[in-house]
């Protein structure tokens, strides 16, 4: 990915049309959906916090997949690993940590859901569940009132190698497929479901499946950052070209345990995790941007203190936040401001 | 006013809808060309066109969980099942997304589909054509399920579904389709989602109920009122959410309480009917509730001899009204 770039000779994110100024902001974003991620494990192992589950080692795609978007008017399905690409979108750390204390002012979901389960109508961020890849024929719903209504915008959804095994998945692909709906499907292939490898859930490629249901699915390194920029953007112009849907897969690893609860060493060596942490996306891109020129240690020094006072904000803000009241419990069940919950 | 089958006032209701509102559609099996398996949507593709009458890919949970992604960012869909019984592969989608969206997010977003499903039984229609799944979905929060007996509720409710700002469950009864006709107004009106509705006065015996088996209690009201029995019937119209007043109305009328559907009596609707009787009137009743639903198996068979020992008829339910009103 790195080509060094000579006298002369244009640098690879101004041919793929982002600005040095936007490169800069995606290594930004990426190091901060990854403190954020280490904060909130620290949060739980000191006993502020009951759970996280984390996304590191799979920001790069997610944030680079964001800045390939238009933040004006997409829509996006996010799933719970997607802290890089919901902070892309606007969502802030404030916000975040809002969620992961379960906070009343928490937009996603008034501190109702688990942590990770995004929702913000303002950002387009469509609220999510956990059964895993519900939202897929959601985001080819979006799409298909796009069509229907003809506002050139796509929707966006993310899920798991795992999640791409579930029936919703192959119907929201077929759907998409049969009514060429402008929907970009990007598979976060982390190359563990918990505690099951890859080989015992696929026998093939994900990027395979988009073949049966006529579209292109691409296999990307989701380590490369401009890599995957340009993937998605060129899908996104596919999608509003009228052109249909594409299916990407993005391969990486999850570095983290599942989640809080999960001790990854029961079903993988230290071994294997350290050895992709050597292939991790954050510092190749960082090196990219030093060779640049748009990047220096003294940037990073200052920009790691200035996201530490950040997180030490937020963190400090959702901690002394009120909890929702115990009767907001039965707001919210239907249209209207009532107690609904019980009523009947 | 018209005098109209069940299913045309269904049909009549989508149409009106659609011509009211450009954001309504229809998606499902065989909807549009074909205008649907029953004909409920005959004429619809011809006047609105292929996306506004959708024909889907054979993937019920694809069906549901489509026209929850359209009706999150504004359209109003009406997804539907072509039989209730191919519900179930998109149970996950109605219970986990549809019913809980707006909850879940606060507020924040919400879900106003409709998913139209044909219930019952009495078409031949074996174990995967004849089922009523509503005690799958009543008890889930977050949905509205209504299950309208005459034509004119049947219209009246699925306008009010298309307008409601939730999920609403529309069960509709497919042996009714031709079977039940009833005066419909041609313009438009709503019946309020959550009004049950008396169909019958009377002072001896009350029943409560929904959908098809009605017509049977209204025939042998019928009859027993010859023989001297008053009845008093209750159409629920809604089953979620229940009608609470209605129902103690009417039991407050008579004393004697029957609860009739076709569903299976083990966890139906007429438990939960009953508990709120229980739990208001208890010391006002003179009989203990009766319930009269499906047989606790798992579905209709085929043959005539099972499907006729299924199903309720008038007789089955003459009798047990005659039986509660000599208690």
């Amino acid at each position: 990915m790195t080509q060094l770039s000579s006298a002369g000779q244009q640098f690879r994110h101004l041919e793929l049309g982002l600005t040095s100024e936007q490169a800069v902001d995606m290594y930004k974003m990426m190091v901060m959906a990854r403190k954020f991620d280490e904060r909130v494990l620290l949060l739980q192992r000191a006993g502020k916090i009951n759970f996280h589950v984390s996304g590191i080692g799979q920001e790069v795609a997610q944030v680079a997949a964001a800045f390939a978007l238009d933040r004006e008017q997409d829509y996006y399905l996010p799933y719970y690993r997607d802290y890089g690409f919901v902070l892309s979108v606007g969502m802030t750390l404030r916000d975040l940590m809002l969620s992961v204390f379960a906070k009343a002012e928490d937009p996603n979901s008034g501190g109702r859901q688990m942590p990770g389960h995004f929702g913000s109508k303002k950002l387009r961020i469509v609220t999510g569940s956990s059964p895993v890849t519900t939202q897929v024929p959601h985001a080819v719903g979006i799409a298909l009132a796009a069509k229907m209504k003809k506002n050139p915008l796509v929707s966006f959804v993310t899920f798991g190698e795992g999640s791409s095994n579930q029936g919703d998945f192959h119907e929201g692909c077929n759907f998409a497929g049969v009514h060429k709906l402008p929907v970009i499907l990007m598979c976060e292939n982390n190359q563990y479901a918990i505690s099951v490898p890859i080989h015992k859930q696929l026998a093939g490629k994900v990027a395979d499946r988009a073949l049966g249901y006529g579209f292109p699915g691409i296999q990307v390194d989701g380590n490369d950052a401009l890599e995957v920029y340009r993937v998605v953007k060129e899908a996104r112009q596919r999608a509003v070209a009228g052109e249909g849907p594409t299916l990407i897969e993005a391969m990486m690893y999850r570095l983290s345990p599942h989640s809080t609860s999960d001790n990854d060493l029961a079903y993988r060596t230290k071994e294997e995790v350290d050895e992709n942490r050597m292939k991790d996306g954050i510092p190749k891109f960082k090196q990219y941007l030093f060779d640049c020129g748009l990047w220096s240690e003294e940037q990073e020094t200052a920009y790691a203190a200035e996201l530490r006072k950040q997180l030490d904000e937020a963190t400090e803000y959702g901690d002394k936040a009120p909890f929702p009241t115990p009767e907001s419990t039965l707001h919210h069940v239907y249209e209207g401001d009532d107690r609904q919950g019980g009523m009947n | 006013m018209p005098v109209m089958d069940y299913i045309d006032a269904i049909r009549l209701a989508m149409k009106e809808e659609m011509e009211r509102d450009e954001d309504v559609f229809v998606l499902g099996e065989d909807v549009g060309v074909k205008g649907g398996v029953f004909t409920t949507t005959k004429g619809l593709h011809e006047q609105f066109g292929e996306l506004r009458a959708m024909d889907t890919p054979l993937a019920e949970s694809a069906i549901a969980g489509v026209a929850i992604g359209a009706a999150m960012v504004g359209m109003k869909p009406i997804a539907e099942m072509q039989y209730s019984d191919f519900m179930f592969p998109a149970t996950n989608q109605i219970i986990s997304e549809a019913a809980k969206i707006r909850y879940r997010s606060n507020n924040d977003w919400s879900c106003p589909i409709v998913i139209r499903a044909p219930i019952g039984g009495g078409i031949f229609g074996g174990l995967y054509h004849s089922q009523c799944p509503e005690s799958v979905f009543f008890g889930t929060p977050g949905l509205k399920i209504v299950a309208p007996y005459r034509p004119y509720d049947a219209k009246g409710l699925l306008k009010a579904a298309v307008r409601d700002a939730d999920p609403v469950l529309f069960f509709e009864n497919k042996k009714g389709y031709k079977l039940l006709s009833g005066e419909v107004p041609e313009d438009d009106y709503i019946v309020p989602i959550g009004k049950a509705n008396v169909l019958r006065e009377g002072d001896d015996i009350t029943v409560i109920g929904y959908s098809m088996p009605l017509r049977f209690v209204e025939q042998a009201a019928e009859e027993l009122a010859q023989e001297g029995i008053s009845t008093h019937i209750l159409d629920l119209r809604t089953i979620q959410p229940l009608d609470k007043e209605a129902i103690l109305e009417s039991v407050r009328k008579t004393g004697k309480v029957m609860i009739v559907h076709e569903d299976n009596k083990t966890g139906g609707v007429g438990a939960e009917v009953a508990a709120i009787i229980v739990e208001e009137l208890l010391y006002e009743l003179d009989a203990p509730i009766m319930r009269l639903c499906g047989p606790d198996v798992p579905a209709m068979p085929i043959n005539p001899p099972a499907e006729k020992f299924f199903l309720l008829n008038k007789d089955k339910v003459k009798d047990a009204m005659k039986k509660l009103a000599m208690y």
